[in-house]
């Protein structure tokens, strides 16, 4: 009953090709006037995106023919087609079975070739090459807050990242509450917070300019808020804002950090002129403390 | 005496979760009482509620699926409402609490009770046909998966009327889910639904395993299986292998939650790292478990209706085979930002890629099926065709996130939740499209509307491109996941393309609503009398439509691969002159007794009501025991009945 030639019309209806290259196109151009992990600012970013793009280039040179074969080879072989050479019992090739495991396998290689060395030159962890001495930042997420340390400096902020252009930041991460990921999309990679640990990140904003960072991984229901911005400035400003910040404000020490540490929601920015040295170390170990605090806030 | 559950557990002061109350009581209410009016609980009970007929069974697994389908997508665009609004200072119109809910019990739903029961239940419907026997191998037990899965999803559905839902995200990454920090019933409404669901999952696993393995037709080897048996014994393998690491991963969490353990716990010892690495371990493998029979749907229908026998039979089943394998060694790409190290995120970003190979074969021989073929372009191919093409984007995006740099950018953010729906709803849900419109006529012996299943298919395919593309390109700006509003005016206009894509989607969804409604209506038009209304290559196309309790009056004898293709090249056979007897089991209320107690001890177990958990429990052990040990004999069939039926059902297709 299927063959009925009086359905042939219907059969010719075929996913349109121009709609979908119109879809990739507009996906493709938009994000380019905008910020974002295509709009890198540093380094790590820089290398992320070139890799990227590679690794999508590498794949569409299979995935294209085979998304253009498939709409030619139903349209060619539709039933209405007398044209079509029909073959039924045909279903069996060893050149075709060859070709058909090694394109992707290729594919695999060259792409994992990409994945090993990119995992190691981008390892999170490594240190960046510069003349400038690195600067280390503690990175704590609260509920629902980032707070930023400069140990080195004795200042910290929240939701505020200051940093000096072209300098290496190495940042050490945890969390005082539940896990989160720190991500600043035009600095390059996002790393986990989390508590009772403390992971390593090392970026690297090249010029001076505002990008935005935000939550990368839910916390609960203050998490949408939970955004800062990185001024990247120059290294006299950021002397300036470094003297500014110590004259003004309060100390970080386990009490203001107790106040600081209850949950809240859009906190705004807020600066520290002076920090327990010990503080970040005291966050990383007796997670108990932490946890006991908010279940009697509960 | 009622533990922790009063009326505050009911939502009276909020509009919205108020309505959504309302609509499912009244819903709920309005058809059982219209069963009771109509006088349908008898017929519903005998043929239906206590049935243990694969093919019932696989239907109510569908027809399961299909419902939460709809609970799932009224999620799914509220959230896209909520986010095309909630720009710049605008809180849209979903509190966090209310918006963190939704997003959770989306995924939930979508993967434990909209998917699941769907693949379940086709292969459920499709297996023992296909393999030319009577039934699975433990009819009971298959009755009592499908009630527990449909209890999980009972209970989870019951957490919109009666408390709150888990606000964690669709995996419940502890420490969020664990007490300190979510201390309201709404983890445990999830953990306990999904329990019950998971035991539901592993003993229909089981049986579909030792159905394929241990009962096939005379001559039918394994190199003779229809592809779709294949992938419904390595969906099922891995069912077996990774559904009781969710649920001890859940038992842990439980014990946390109810009994002051520190296993994922910030504090006494507790590491929540491992409940990450234990829930992918079940988690990829799930991913192939939903997919993998989709595979097996596109192969049926690619050959079906491009006339020809598949391509590659055996490099099929050998990818099939090493996707099973390679699914168990990929998990940790799901959190290469937790800073394992370069050499660890290396391994497993190769190994991801590697199954990348399998899968790009499987797309290459579907396209050599298609090749030299003669494509009646029916229903399901549409849906085939829109795969293929969906699917290789929603592949190449998922192996770009498996090169560890790459993902570092891309991970948690919009891109990922466009990849996992690209790959989800193009390949998963499409096959469950195509094999619902293919295989309809088999279970109800009249075909689906095609006009109204070309609309849905059109609605659909547009509908996901629009919803999902504009997500690729936001995660690209940066736009991580699960945010409730934003900041970022520029993100806006993608969020609103989405939300119009959305609303396509519900077209295509009313689409299949109405083409369900109008072929019952227009049943007569359309009966399939033949019981091969596509040319089929395989054995379920050999008995009639709809088949009788046990499949086939003789057990079809194969002696190649595409059993019924061969039988009919060689022409018809005359009919048996003599019937053997054949044994049916007996209906058995054991699976809907049993699940109704779990319902009764899970909801008692979420809040704390304990004398009610230990009697549910135990009447449940009761059920299970009294079931097991009763012994019920089985149904005959009688030679001249068997006759009689065959002589009846034969005569429509000789005229024909």
């Amino acid at each position: 009953m299927t063959a009925n030639p009086s359905r042939a019309r219907h059969q010719t209806r075929l996913p349109r090709p121009d709609i979908f290259v119109a879809l990739a196109g507009l996906c493709l151009v938009a994000p380019c006037r905008a910020q974002g992990v295509l709009d890198p600012r540093g380094p790590i970013a820089a290398a992320e995106r070139l890799i990227l793009l590679n690794a999508t280039t590498i794949m569409l040179v299979v995935v294209l023919p085979v998304i253009v074969l498939t709409l030619a080879f139903a349209w060619w072989y539709r039933a209405s087609n007398r044209r079509a050479a029909y073959r039924p019992d045909w279903s069996y090739s060893g050149y075709i079975e060859l070709v058909t495991w090694a394109i992707p396998t290729m594919v695999v290689i060259l792409l994992a070739a990409v994945a090993w060395i990119g995992s190691h030159e981008l390892d999170p962890a490594l240190s960046l090459q510069s003349d400038a001495r690195a600067i280390r930042i503690e990175v704590v997420s609260l509920d629902w807050k980032w707070l930023f340390i400069y140990p080195q400096q004795q200042v910290a902020a929240v939701n505020d990242l200051e940093i000096p252009a072209g300098v290496p930041i190495e940042f050490v991460l945890t969390s005082a509450s539940v896990m989160n990921s720190f991500f600043v999309p035009q600095l390059g990679s996002q790393i986990y917070t989390m508590p009772g640990m403390a992971t390593r990140l090392n970026l690297l904003a090249e010029r001076p300019g505002d990008y935005p960072g935000l939550s990368a991984n839910f916390s609960g229901d203050g998490f949408s808020d939970m955004r800062f911005l990185v001024h990247a400035v120059s290294a006299a400003e950021f002397k300036t804002w470094l003297e500014h910040t110590r004259a003004a404000g309060a100390v970080l020490n386990a009490d203001t950090y107790a106040q600081l540490a209850k949950p809240s929601i859009n906190t705004g920015v807020q600066t520290y002129g002076g920090v327990d040295p010990q503080l970040f170390d005291r966050i990383v170990q007796p997670m108990a403390q932490a946890t006991a605090a908010r279940g009697a806030e509960q | 005496m009622l533990g922790k559950l009063s009326w505050a557990a009911i939502p009276f002061d909020q509009p919205i979760a108020m309505g959504a109350c309302l609509f499912i009581i009244v819903g709920v209410l309005s058809v059982l009482g219209l069963v009771t009016v109509k006088g349908w609980w008898p017929y519903l009970w005998r043929e239906w509620l206590t049935s243990v007929d694969h093919k019932r069974i696989g239907v109510m697994y569908v027809l399961l699926g299909i419902v939460m389908l709809l609970r799932g997508f009224i999620d799914a665009i509220m959230m896209r409402t909520q986010l095309a609004i909630a720009a710049g200072g605008a809180q849209g119109y979903l509190p966090p609490e209310h918006y963190d809910q939704i997003f959770s019990a989306h995924g939930t739903i979508m993967i434990f009770f909209m998917a699941m029961p769907f693949m379940v239940g086709l292969m459920n419907f499709v297996v023992p046909l296909q393999l030319g026997v009577r039934d699975v191998a433990f009819p009971v037990l298959n009755a009592v998966s499908f009630w527990l899965t449909a209890a999980g999803a009972l209970l989870a559905n019951v957490s919109l009327v009666v408390g709150e839902f888990a606000r964690t995200g669709w995996l419940a990454y502890p420490p969020l889910s664990e007490l300190a920090f979510s201390p309201g019933v709404g983890v445990d409404y999830y953990l306990w639904a999904l329990q019950i669901s998971g035991i539901g999952s592993l003993l229909a696993g089981i049986n579909m395993v030792t159905t394929i393995l241990k009962l096939r037709a005379p001559g039918m080897t394994y190199m003779r299986m229809p592809v779709f048996c294949w992938t419904a014994l390595c969906s099922s393998m891995l069912i077996v292998a990774a559904f009781p690491v969710l649920t001890a991963t859940f038992g842990m969490l439980l014990l946390d939650r109810y009994a002051g353990m520190h296993f994922f716990t910030n504090d006494g010892g507790g590491n929540f790292m491992m409940y990450v690495n234990l829930i992918w371990i079940w988690g990829h493998p799930e991913v192939y478990i939903l997919v993998l029979p989709a595979f097996g749907i596109f192969s049926e229908v690619i050959a079906t209706f491009s006339g020809k026998a598949l391509f590659g039979y055996r490099s099929m089943v050998m990818a099939t085979l090493a996707i099973c394998v390679l699914s168990f060694m990929v998990w940790l790409h799901h959190f290469f930002t937790m800073g394992a190290g370069a050499n660890v995120n290396a391994v497993f970003g190769i190994m991801s890629m590697v199954i990348a190979i399998p899968t790009g074969v499987k797309l290459f021989n579907w396209l050599f099926t298609l090749f030299r073929g003669r494509i009646r372009f029916e229903v399901p191919v549409l849906w085939a065709i829109g795969f293929m093409v969906t699917f290789a984007i929603g592949g190449m995006t998922g192996v770009l996130q498996a090169v560890p740099p790459a993902d570092f950018v891309l991970h948690n953010s919009l891109f990922l939740v466009a990849h996992f729906h690209n790959v989800i709803i193009g390949a998963v849900l499409f096959g469950a499209m195509a094999g619902y419109y293919y295989w309809f006529p088999k279970a109800f012996g009249f075909t689906l509307d095609k006009r109204l299943g070309a609309v849905s298919f059109w609605c659909w395919l547009i509908g996901f491109y629009l919803a999902f593309m504009p997500l690729y390109a936001l995660g690209l700006l940066g736009m991580t996941r699960r945010m409730q509003h934003y900041a970022d005016l520029r993100w806006q206009p993608y969020l609103i393309v989405a939300e119009v894509g959305a609303v396509i989607i519900l077209g295509g969804i009313v689409a299949t609503i109405a083409q369900l409604v109008v072929s019952i209506r227009t049943r007569e038009a359309r009966r399939d009398l033949t019981g091969d209304p596509w040319n089929g290559r395989t054995l379920e196309w050999s008995t009639s439509s709809p088949p009788p309790p046990y499949n086939f009056a003789v057990l079809p004898s194969v002696d190649s691969l595409d059993a019924f293709w061969a039988m009919k090249q060689r022409g018809p056979t005359a009919a048996p002159e003599h019937y053997e007897p054949i044994e049916v089991p007996k209906n058995s209320a054991n699976g809907f007794v049993t699940a109704f107690f779990a319902v009764i001890t899970g909801f008692a177990m979420i809040w704390h009501i304990w004398w009610m958990a230990i009697l549910g429990l135990a009447c449940a052990l009761v059920t299970l025991l009294v079931f097991g040990w009763v012994e019920r004999g089985e149904d005959e069939i009688s030679g001249e009945q068997l006759a009689a039926v065959e002589r009846a059902r034969l005569r429509p297709m000789e005229s024909a």
